[in-house]
């Protein structure tokens, strides 16, 4: 079996006297598609934040991509490069148009020089359909316009491990569409992918794995197909009729 | 992958080395070696000057009003016996000695009525019956001259009650001025908004000081001759001419910050202009600035230490008329300045943070 | 009903200049003055004329204004800074000292500082040496001059050719980044050319090392740059009490930068260093800005209360010529126009600023 390319062993987190994080014990092979769900408040968000140390962990070994995460900066900068995130809120720079958003990174930490590193934005926008609007200021555009831009921003650094943290909660409902098309299309291309949403439809069409947290704990995983049709735990099921009723 | 349900975690404290007192006095003190030698130097700082400045104030001071002991300190100890000896005079200014529980009353009767108007619950249109009647209260008692007590002329008030009447006054009456102005600037009428604007950012422009010297020597010239006008009148108008000014922009900024739906929505109903003014657009922007007014009371209640400049004895002149013709205590002024420090600090201080908690419960008012 | 209320204040005010036999005009400006004045950056007696006073109540206004606000920036954006630091005690005396010095009027604080100065500070005969050639006493500040000599002309261009090739520099630098990707340093090399500028003409023009030092004798200190202690007091006291605003300024700028901003840079892969000069300070600094041109232009003003410690800027000046001359109103509009000159101008160039940057939206 190869080397997974996220590894939780025994992880705990604690913000002050909460136990956000229970002894999280979690392998991610290479290109995995994997969707977490939960109530809020069950840490998903904490978890996928470990995974390029937005978060840090007080117990356990997080290892992502061989390199072991500690309080070093030097291994979390590395980690970063290969470890692109999409935000709940965008995160677009607002005082850069949407191609510097995107060449800001490359040109900066990955030293390619400007005209490459252009023409590289160009493509992500044009694969994320978006590329008529390369010379506009993100508060210039539509929320699903600007969680599109993120998603190429993140691509532009062509990183192994891709994180989604809630990407369509912020969105009016007929923007959600747009963003999801974006991301299954990204599913077909062999990055890791962790997700966390609540869009259940995206995860039975594209997760290879679906994890349920709940109180800071994995309390279930199983393929989509598993998951949906047969619920393990109460918790599970209880969490599955509140959002699949309507 | 592993599909079988694991046990459920309970619940544990965390590990000691990240929780309690110990861990975070650790990480803010001393999280990496810049931190550390921050918390050294300052260390070091407090260390050397904090106990010299304690003797200094306290352990080696002279509370009593002896100017003998406090001249054999030598500038080693502090020497309070300057504040016990000439409190009143630095308080009241030159307000006859037997009279001055008049002033006492009446600056009492004004902070009662400040911290009464800070009273949310309060506010209504009695409260400004209750501040008309107040401020002819003040008068009376300052003024003297009915109900058998003596008159003390306007030349003789000063001190902490006429820093009180200066400012509380001043923004009183800028008040509605600023609310004119500022409906003024936003009028489609040529004359009256650009004179409005002249006016703002004239005042705005130049510093207190210029307006309080045009105030002394060119009012009474605005005057048909023969007509003499109070010194304490004329000041009073430049001041509150000044905080105008200011307030204007403030109530400016509320005015611009009201969707014009408002607007569209009043002249729909069919309300005047004076009507959808009063009723509609002005509570909503005056509600939205209320912490900005405090700050300009804030403001104004500093600038009035300005007035010593054109002779009038607020807080800040009666100290010098206190110790400034008196050579036994002349030297100690430090103390004296540090008196007063501490009074105009202290109302300062609790306005702001009055004024920052009222921010916060708008800022949650409005979140809603 | 405007225009009456304006002719009725006309009027009167001819009316009684007429009754108090004041005369109007400003042709007292080039009368002679007939005061000196204590302190002042170019030559003047009391033989010049009015209008050279004012002016030398102008600059001396503008040179307290200037060290004042170069001073302020550089304490208030330490201490701006300091209130956000993980150090609790780092952040405690910032907060207390904001808390302090905003809450006492400038006023007092001012005549605070010249009281202290005056007091405190020893008489000539004793005056403290920090530094070589510097001296501290009652009676001001003195520190070493260069004297001026044609090297130091020479030494000047060098700078100033320092500072175009530097510039040039930092243009290569960045063509150089966008063409290949790597990062040159950008802010040393060009301090170090201006500087190596500078020196290099300095040993063209012969190497003037000619300092004119103060020399201290029992009565005073002569030779060399001098200030006076009220411009002390008032430097001191204006950047105190600003500088407490300044902080504040800068703290709500820096905290203006949603947190989310941060962290979007730092997952990007981006250090800290590079997040905070790419993605923070840009953000930060139109949020500062503004506010903080309203800061220096109320240290301007501020300035006029050197009256009370009596240096002689442009308002004390004013004040001086008024109750000589009687001539209140041209004092006080001559006085007034110089202040507004200069606010419009500031307000002016930070409409310009924020046209220029405003971040872009629907």
């Amino acid at each position: 079996m190869t080397e997974p390319i996220i590894n939780f062993e025994k992880v705990s987190k604690w913000y002050g006297d909460f136990h956000v994080l229970r002894d999280i014990d979690l392998s991610v092979a290479k290109g995995e598609r994997i969707v977490i769900c939960g109530p809020s408040g069950s840490g998903k968000s904490t978890l996928i934040r470990c995974i390029n140390a937005l978060e840090d962990h007080q117990e356990g070994r997080l290892t992502v991509d061989g390199i072991e995460i500690t309080d070093d900066v030097k291994a979390i900068e590395a980690v970063r490069k290969n470890v692109g995130m999409v935000f709940q809120q965008f995160n677009l720079f607002p005082h850069l148009t949407v191609l510097e958003n995107l060449t800001l990174a490359p040109m900066w930490v990955g030293r390619v020089p400007k005209k490459e590193a252009e023409e590289r934005a160009m493509a992500q926008l044009v694969r994320v359909r978006i590329a008529e609007q390369a010379a506009k200021y993100p508060l210039q555009l539509s929320g699903g316009q600007q969680q599109r831009v993120a998603i190429a921003r993140s691509l532009c650094m062509t990183p192994r491990i891709m994180l989604f943290d809630e990407p369509t909660s912020a969105l009016d409902p007929e923007m959600i569409k747009e963003v999801l098309d974006v991301m299954i299309e990204l599913a077909g291309m062999g990055i890791t992918m962790l997700c966390v949403t609540h869009e259940m439809g995206f995860a039975r069409s594209v997760a290879d794995r679906v994890i349920f947290m709940d109180q800071g704990q994995i309390v279930e995983q199983n393929t989509p197909k598993e998951f949906f049709a047969n619920p393990k735990s109460e918790r599970t099921k209880d969490f599955l009729s509140k959002i699949l009723s309507h | 992958m592993d599909t079988a349900l694991r046990p459920p975690v309970i619940a544990r404290p965390a590990p000691t080395r990240h929780v309690g007192l110990l861990a975070r006095l650790r990480k803010s003190l001393f999280s990496d070696w810049k931190n550390a030698l921050a918390t050294i130097v300052v260390v070091a700082l407090l260390v050397r000057w904090v106990p010299e400045f304690y003797n200094w104030a306290v352990v080696r001071s002279v509370t009593q009003p002896d100017n003998d002991a406090c001249r054999a300190l030598d500038h080693a100890g502090a020497c309070w016996g300057v504040i016990a000896e000439k409190y009143r005079l630095i308080l009241f200014g030159r307000y006859p000695f037997d009279e001055q529980w008049r002033p006492l009353v009446a600056t009492l009767l004004m902070v009662a009525m400040l911290v009464a108007s800070c009273t949310r619950v309060l506010w209504s249109r009695w409260l400004v019956a209750a501040w008309i009647a107040v401020l002819a209260i003040f008068f009376v008692l300052m003024r003297g001259g009915v109900a058998g007590l003596t008159p003390v002329e306007t030349a003789r008030w000063g001190g902490v009650p006429l820093t009180m009447l200066l400012s509380t006054l001043s923004i009183a009456a800028g008040f509605p001025i600023a609310v004119l102005v500022a409906l003024g600037r936003r009028s489609h009428l040529p004359a009256i908004r650009s004179m409005c604007i002249v006016y703002v950012e004239l005042i705005r422009g130049v510093p207190l000081i210029s307006v309080l010297f045009m105030a002394s020597f060119m009012f009474p010239l605005f005057m048909p001759p023969g007509i003499t006008v109070d010194v304490l009148v004329r000041v009073l108008v430049g001041i509150t001419l000044f905080s105008a000014a200011y307030l204007a922009e403030v109530v400016r900024g509320g005015l611009q910050a009201i969707p014009k739906g408002q607007h569209e929505a009043a002249a729909a109903m069919g309300l005047s202009y004076w009507q959808t003014q009063r009723k509609i657009i002005l509570p909503q922007a005056l509600r939205m600035v209320v912490p900005s007014i405090m700050n300009s009371f804030i403001s104004t209640f500093k600038d009035t230490s300005l007035v010593t400049i054109v002779s009038l004895y607020d807080l800040t002149g009666s100290l010098a008329l206190a110790l400034g013709g008196d050579a036994n205590w002349r030297q100690f002024y430090l103390e004296g300045y540090l008196f007063i420090a501490a009074i105009y600090w202290g109302f300062c201080f609790a306005m702001s943070r009055y004024s920052q908690w009222v921010e916060r419960r708008l800022n949650v008012a409005n979140a809603h | 009903m405007i225009a009456a209320a304006i002719w009725f204040l006309a009027h009167n005010t001819l009316e009684n200049m007429r009754v108090r036999g004041i005369q109007s005009g400003f042709g007292f400006l080039t009368q002679p003055a007939g005061f000196d004045i204590g302190e002042s950056a170019f030559a003047f007696d009391s033989g010049d004329a009015y209008w050279k006073a004012f002016l030398v109540g102008l600059s001396n206004t503008l040179r307290a204004a200037l060290v004042g606000i170069v001073l302020t920036t550089i304490l208030g954006t330490l201490i701006g800074i300091g209130r956000l630091s993980r150090n609790v005690l780092v952040r405690g005396l910032c907060t207390g000292y904001v808390e302090l010095f905003r809450n006492i009027p400038v006023l007092i604080q001012l005549l605070m500082w010249y009281f202290v100065l005056n007091e405190w500070l020893p008489p000539v005969a004793d005056a403290l040496h920090p530094l070589p050639g510097v001296f501290l006493s009652k009676s001001g500040m003195s520190f070493p001059v260069p004297e001026w000599e044609q090297g130091h002309v020479v030494s000047l261009a060098g700078f100033a050719m320092g500072i175009v090739v530097a510039w040039l520099y930092r243009r290569w630098a960045r063509a150089a980044f966008e063409k290949t990707g790597v990062a040159r340093p950008m802010v040393w090399p060009a301090l170090l050319i201006a500087v190596l500028g500078g020196l290099l003409g300095w040993l063209a023009g012969g190497a003037p090392t000619a300092l004119e030092m103060p020399v201290r004798n029992d009565l005073n200190v002569s030779g060399g740059g001098a200030v006076t202690p009220e411009f002390l007091a008032v430097t001191l006291g204006l950047t105190i009490y600003t500088a407490s605003f300044v902080a504040e300024i800068v703290r709500s700028g820096i905290q203006s930068v949603p947190w989310g901003q941060t962290e979007a840079a730092g997952a990007l892969g981006l250090s800290r260093a590079q997040a905070l000069k790419l993605v923070l300070l840009p953000q930060a600094l139109r949020v500062i800005i503004p506010p903080l041109t309203n800061q220096y232009l109320n240290l301007t003003k501020n300035s006029s209360l050197a009256v009370a410690v009596g240096y002689p800027d442009l308002v004390s000046i004013s004040n001086t010529t008024l109750n000589q001359t009687g001539r209140a109103v041209e004092c006080i509009t001559i006085l007034m126009a110089v202040y507004l000159t200069l606010s419009l101008v500031t307000a002016a160039l930070m409409n310009w600023y924020n046209a220029r940057s405003a971040i872009k939206e629907r």
